[in-house]
């Protein structure tokens, strides 16, 4: 077995792997793949700096990807006014009261570290907390939820261009962390995963249940973009000459004036899908490249050397004097904003943010696979995990296809097991993520790219 | 009068389906717990595994429905039960030996055997979803009702109904029978002896002479068992969707640490604590008040302390709070 590939090898595969789909499916679609792949792989590189660099194990990415999500809603969402004006006291008073609570705990932990009954304490505060918050905050949420039920009947955001919400998202997904590290990040390994999976499973039912605040289940459709809209792509002159420009042995071929319009709308309506697409793969390969720039960058920093150490010996590193539950802390917070940075890209990309999509196999433990496939503690692994899980996670559906096809092709039309099986491809891409995740543990442990030992 | 209502009411809302849960998930933790105490991991399969025994009986179920045989007042799938652990008997061992076997014999950590149970949950999460669907079924058959509400409130004369489903019944009775075998098994017999020797310290265990290939057989033989009658009696009482199988793995988690890990006896009582407080912190006490206090305090909320859909909320409070006040569980437990 070849024991180090070069990572740029991988990197052509996969470039010539995308090409091969845009020539014999289409453009499109070989260009949506590669925008989801370079999603995927900022999430794989937020999980791979908690898990590779720091060896913690957080199974909770799907609540942090989910508040990335929320993130765009706040931000570039117009504010329902109405709303505002009915409840949106009552809400602030109640998130006043929320934040008081969170500070109070804390303080309690602080300056009663030594007291007997500090915990008795907090949780006496979190206990009474809740039913109080209800109370507060109840008239208000049926106000607002009750304002156009239909088309809004919730707050709404701040208008604000959608790209700022990549950042707030990002912001949001540490603070959270921060709360949830404070919680959880003493415990052991597997109580950590555990927690952390209970933990994505209540940010879900928050952003499901609380209508006011994201629509819930009522799902927040249209939302603002980055780039240009085809329907305006398709009007401006400039694109069309671009058009032109591009196909224009084709259209020379045409000498039928009418026909030459007619195909010419046609090439500029299915390449406005194409150049838009295109214009969201620069931003994030732009995104990609920083965030892998500065990961890099860090992991080979006398901060990378101290997580390593951290990781891989605990209580030496303790014993030189390190202070690991406050980096584990940051850790677990960095991780966690470029996770929720990627849900922020991850919706914008969507155009409508779905509570209800959010599944921990599909946002969770798919990014997992991604990190373990590519290969833990190494920055390009993740990258490259990310574009290979998700282009099998593509392409398992047709290729599933083709082999049941191919095995049932002497059975009937109408016979029930070929039904059946051809209802049930999408699944088959689970099979192959389970059977490739336990190949790759069993026979390169390490992932395709293993984590480099710089020897000093 | 007013008061006995309200006992009735309770007991129709809270410790019926109290009771009926806890069972279930107290089934499942006993299953999680064994797994944790033995083979030393979390396994994050096991909800799929359920869903996996849960689907056979389902296909053994309509094979038999097909047929014409049915049980009688019970459902036909308790007859189509053993097959189902029969099969997710061979399922497990098939996993055991192709894929926990090397990492346990190359003594890996426990992360690795987490990594390893999440891809055995995608595989067992699509054969279940290609074999069966996604979506819910309910292969309940058999008569439905013990008592029902209106019965019992002709039979009594009084305002609250207390309604007695057929599966809560047959689940307290399976849960009670298969509880009781199995720790007479662990407690009793030498191979159950044997296995808790070899949970509390594996090295002392090989010295005594007992044979670690045996021991692991015979808990996943334990854990396939529980894991199907857990999933078929959930399937039963609520309907079969592999999606809510594999969210059950959460209470069912927070049971087992709760619990104290490796400690059955506790992830049974577990699985009773954290059924009853999901149930009593997320039922609306407007009623109940009403009958015990005076007409002039009644409430006008719902009295309710959390939402029905924060319930996975409830199992996270008690799991922190367990691991911060006792961090080997309320019975104490062995950190592995």
């Amino acid at each position: 077995m070849i024991k180090n590939i070069d990572f740029r090898i991988c990197f052509s595969v996969m470039t010539i792997l995308t090409v091969l789909v845009g020539l014999f499916q289409s453009w499109g679609i070989a260009l949506s793949m590669l925008n989801l792949c370079l999603i995927s792989a900022v999430m794989a590189m937020g999980v791979n700096i908690q898990w590779g660099f720091a060896g913690l194990i957080n199974f909770g990415v799907m609540g942090f990807l989910a508040i990335g999500g929320l993130a765009t809603v706040l931000v570039s969402v117009p504010p329902v006014h109405e709303a505002w004006s009915a409840g949106g006291i009552g809400i602030l008073i109640s998130g006043l009261f929320l934040a008081a609570v969170v500070i109070s705990v804390f303080m309690i932990n602080k300056k009663l570290s030594k007291h007997k009954y500090k915990n008795y304490f907090v949780f006496l505060i979190i206990i009474l907390s809740i039913p109080l918050l209800k109370f507060i905050a109840g008239p208000s949420i049926s106000k607002i939820e009750s304002i156009n039920a239909a088309t809004s009947g919730f707050l709404g955001g701040a208008n604000l261009p959608i790209i700022f919400s990549w950042f707030v998202g990002a912001i949001l997904s540490a603070l959270v962390a921060f709360v949830v590290g404070k919680v959880c990040l003493g415990l052991r390994s597997d109580y950590l995963a555990i927690s952390t999976l209970l933990v994505s499973g209540i940010i879900i039912t928050i952003v499901k249940h609380e209508e006011w605040l994201s629509r819930g289940v009522k799902n927040v459709i249209g939302l603002k973009r980055p780039v240009p809209y085809e329907v305006n792509l398709q009007e401006s002159e400039w694109f069309i000459n671009l058009v032109q420009f591009f196909n224009s042995s084709k259209l020379s071929n045409v000498l039928d004036p009418e026909v030459k319009i007619s195909l010419l709308n046609q090439l500029v309506i299915s390449s406005s899908g194409v150049f838009v697409k295109l214009c969201f793969s620069l931003i994030f390969l732009v995104v990609v490249f920083v965030i892998l720039y500065f990961s890099e960058k860090a992991l080979n920093s006398p901060w990378g050397r101290m997580m390593r150490a951290i990781r891989d010996n605990e209580e030496a590193a303790r014993a030189m004097g390190k202070n690991v539950v406050k980096q584990h802390l940051f850790i677990f917070m960095l991780g966690s904003a470029i996770i929720g940075f990627a849900g922020a890209m991850l919706v914008t990309y969507d155009g409508l943010f779905t509570p209800s999509s959010y599944q921990p196999l599909r946002y969770t433990f798919l990014i997992w696979v991604m990190v373990l496939l590519g290969g833990t503690g190494n920055n390009y692994g993740a990258v490259l995990g990310g574009f290979v899980v998700w282009f099998i996670w593509i392409q398992s559906a047709p290729f599933a296809m083709v082999v049941i096809n191919l095995f049932t092709g002497h059975l009937d039309e109408t016979s029930y097991i070929k039904d059946h099986l051809q209802n049930s491809v999408p699944y088959f891409r689970y099979l192959m993520m389970g059977l490739g995740l336990l190949l790759v543990m069993r026979y390169r442990p390490k992932g395709l790219l293993p984590e480099k030992v710089i020897k000093n | 009068m007013d008061f006995l209502n309200s006992i009735i009411l309770l007991t129709n809302f809270i410790i019926v389906p109290g009771i009926t849960y806890g069972s279930q998930l107290a089934l499942g933790a006993i299953g999680v717990t064994l797994i944790y105490g033995v083979l030393r991991f979390a396994n994050f399969a096991y909800g799929d595994l359920m869903a996996f025994g849960t689907m056979v009986v389902i296909l053994m179920t309509w094979y038999l429905q097909s047929k014409g045989i049915s049980f009688g007042l019970l459902p036909t799938a308790l007859l189509a039960l053993p097959i189902g652990i029969l099969l997710t008997i061979a399922v497990s061992l098939f996993f055991d030996k192709t894929v926990f076997e090397y990492y346990r014999n190359k003594k890996s950590n426990p992360v690795t055997f987490i990594v390893v149970s999440l891809g055995i949950m995608f595989v067992l999460n699509a054969v279940v979803r290609i074999i069966i669907g996604p979506n819910d079924i309910n292969f309940m058959d058999g008569h439905k009702f013990i008592m029902k509400a209106r019965e019992f409130k002709q039979l009594t004369g009084l305002n609250e109904g207390l309604a007695i489903k057929s599966t809560q019944v047959i689940t307290l009775v399976t849960t009670i029978i298969t509880c009781s075998i199995l720790f007479y098994f662990l407690n009793k017999t030498k191979t159950g002896k044997s296995m808790r020797a070899y949970s509390n310290n594996e090295d002392l265990a090989l010295l005594s002479g007992i044979d670690p290939k045996k021991i692991v057989l015979i808990t996943w033989v334990i854990v396939s068992i529980l894991a199907t009658v857990a999933g078929t009696l959930y399937g039963l009482d609520k309907s079969f969707k592999p999606f809510t199988y594999f969210n059950n793995l959460l209470p069912i988690f927070a049971a087992t640490i709760v619990g104290g890990i490796g400690n059955p006896l506790g992830a049974f009582y577990g699985g009773f604590l954290i059924a009853f407080s999901e149930i009593g912190l997320t039922y609306a006490y407007k009623k109940f008040f009403k009958y015990i206090m005076p007409e002039s305090l009644e409430p006008s909320t719902l009295i309710q302390f959390i939402s029905t859909d924060y319930k996975f909320a409830i199992s996270f409070a008690i799991l922190i709070v367990v691991l911060i006040f006792r961090p080997n569980g309320i019975f104490k437990g062995k950190v592995i």
